[in-house]
């Protein structure tokens, strides 16, 4: 599938970026949240895969807080793997071989879809704070702007991991018909106080750093890399588990037989948390983070729906395959447990496994057998019923 | 998978079971281990089947075949499902784990409109032998635990559960027993031979 608009992204270090980019919203502008009508925004997309004549095999992937559409393939920007490389692809999981994977940046992001990096056509200078405040149903409204335009009536199936998860299951609750099968990834039904905490500490971590400039910082030709880092540093510690930090770093020094009595990174932890944070701003912006993580505190899809998250599924006829991990503290097994006690309580069709992992959140993202043989098991089975042909063996 | 690569080939008790399910009917499996109750129902019924299971090795083998289950705890989840939700829920060779049977066995039909229960008859002439003779809590092929390290800790006999049901007012449309060869008996016309002899039973239900 080409373009149908000639836009081109950028990323936040101002490379021209590779996939699609089409704007949204130019009839009918998206509705937000908070009021505000998006009209004529950009969305950039990726995809893998061939649609079929009957475009019946789409997986809509959605990506979590620091991720991007670039899904399978060697990230544009680090020249990394992408960040699903071991699931998505030919004969893996999410089988190019027989599905279309598509994956948009999310609204609020900044690898070329409308965020507060983008210019605002009002004024032609970045939104920086000026971009509306957005929310997951908001992010979630933009997919299915964009199933619109590539005239995919129903997806197979929506998949995502931690906030990629969150809109797994508010676009199966906003859109039961254009989902066949829903398959939330540690994820919840609604943010914790804790993981609201974590996110206050990074966003402001970046409004500390003077570099922010009340985040104007892109028209001051400045970037908050220190603050940005900080809050990427706090954030990945949970992302991991006691028990993967202590097997990866226990308390081993980094290039140094002693400790030096300074402030240096002695320890190979610190080391790494530094490369994490150094790496992350490379590619990522600040506003875009305090506008996502915004979205994730404000999810509480019960709350959508008067209290009670069963009501979010009455009658829903999508399949869900709801998937934990036991090491994860961030998104606990417990809070998976709440989406499946309330998809019980309407009948709806639901698998629920919790995977053995010391991984912590992340493993998610990991080469974890398990996981991936029981996620091959419910794609198969969901395939079959959908009447899509089977994986070749 | 296609069905005719499936095995046709459950277990005697689980055939019982199935034969007991009318296609195409909604089917909610409690405590269903591998699936391969579900699975036959699912591919052989064409039902729409569903179940909850505790263990992860299990809930994973079941997930990892196309199958759509939970992992949970029967005596803890069942209350999250919704009135008469199911045609008929299954609790196989599972009632004698649970920590409250009774609420259980009101809760299967709650949820559907017909239960299915099956467990391991306590009063089989071995195991009545096995205690008189030996003096000490009877080990068999079907319940090789020791008294300390068994799941099992609500054993009944079959005259039991049909006190039971009368007690709580619920109707047995059918109710099968099964020996160590294989041979069923009706425990309606039989229930004292049945319950001497039936090494297992299975019991359709319904308010």
């Amino acid at each position: 599938m080409t373009p149908t608009q000639p836009h081109i992204a950028s990323s936040p270090n101002g490379r021209q970026l590779p996939g699609h980019r089409v704007m949204l919203g130019r009839e009918r502008p998206l509705r937000l949240d908070c009021g505000v009508e998006l009209a004529d925004f950009p969305v950039a997309y990726q995809t893998y895969g061939r649609l079929n004549a009957e475009r019946s095999n789409a997986i809509l992937v959605c990506h979590a807080l620091t991720g991007d559409q670039f899904v399978a393939e060697p990230h544009p920007v680090t020249g990394g793997p992408g960040w699903w490389d071991l699931m998505v692809g030919p004969g893996k999981p999410l089988d190019t071989d027989r599905f279309f994977v598509l994956c948009a940046n999310i609204l609020g992001g900044c690898m070329g879809t409308a965020g507060p990096r983008e210019d605002d056509p009002a004024t032609g200078r970045p939104w920086g704070l000026h971009f509306p405040v957005i929310t997951i149903a908001d992010m979630v409204r933009a997919q299915a702007m964009l199933l619109d335009h590539l005239g995919i009536e129903q997806v197979f199936m929506v998949i995502g991991g931690s906030m990629g998860g969150m809109q797994v299951l508010d676009l199966a609750a906003t859109y039961p018909h254009r989902v066949f099968a829903a398959v939330p990834i540690a994820a919840a039904a609604h943010h914790s106080a804790q993981n609201i905490a974590f996110h206050e500490v990074g966003r402001q971590a970046i409004m500390a750093d003077p570099d922010w400039c009340g985040g104007d910082y892109l028209s001051e030709g400045r970037h908050p890399h220190r603050g940005l880092a900080v809050a990427r540093m706090a954030a990945h510690i949970t992302y991991l588990s006691e028990g993967a930090l202590h097997r990866k770093f226990g308390r081993r020094l980094q290039d140094r037989d002693v400790v030096t009595f300074g402030f240096d990174a002695d320890f190979q932890v610190e080391s790494y948390l530094r490369h994490q944070g150094h790496a992350f701003v490379q590619r990522f912006d600040a506003n875009s983070y305090l506008y996502i993580t915004r979205a994730m505190d404000y999810f509480d899809m019960a709350a959508a729906y008067g209290g009670v998250l069963a009501d979010a599924f009455r009658d829903t006829p999508v399949r869900f395959c709801v998937i934990s991990f036991t090491s994860d503290w961030l998104y606990p097994t417990a809070e998976s447990r709440q989406i499946v006690h309330a998809l019980n309580a309407v009948a709806a069709n639901v698998s629920f496994a919790e995977i053995v992992s010391d991984s912590g959140h992340d493993a998610f993202l990991l080469d974890e057998p398990e996981f991936h043989r029981v996620l091959r098991g419910f794609i198969n089975g969901a395939a079959e019923h959908r009447g899509l042909p089977r994986a070749a063996s | 998978m296609a069905a005719d690569a499936r095995r046709k080939d459950i277990r005697v008790d689980l055939q019982i079971i199935a034969d007991m399910i009318e296609p195409g009917s909604r089917v909610l499996d409690v405590g269903c281990a591998d699936g391969a109750l579900l699975d036959y129902l699912v591919h052989f019924k064409q039902v729409d089947g569903r179940g909850i299971e505790l263990t992860w090795e299990g809930v994973n083998a079941c997930v990892g075949s196309g199958l759509s289950v939970i992992q949970g705890d029967a005596d803890t989840d069942l209350k999250d499902y919704p009135d008469q939700a199911f045609d008929y829920v299954v609790l196989s060779q599972t009632l004698q784990t649970m920590h409250a049977p009774r609420t259980a066995v009101e809760e299967l039909l709650r949820i559907g409109r017909r239960a299915i229960v099956s467990f391991p008859n306590f009063a089989h002439w071995r195991l009545r032998l096995y205690l008189l003779l030996h003096g000490r809590m009877p080990m068999s092929e079907t319940l090789p635990y020791q008294w300390y390290d068994t799941p099992n800790i609500h054993f009944c006999t079959i005259k039991d559960f049909v006190a039971l049901c009368e007690e709580v007012g619920i109707t047995i449309e059918r109710s099968i027993s099964l020996d160590h060869n294989g041979t069923q008996r009706r425990i309606r016309t039989a229930l004292f031979s049945a319950n001497l002899f039936g090494e297992q039973a299975v019991f359709l239900l319904r308010r």
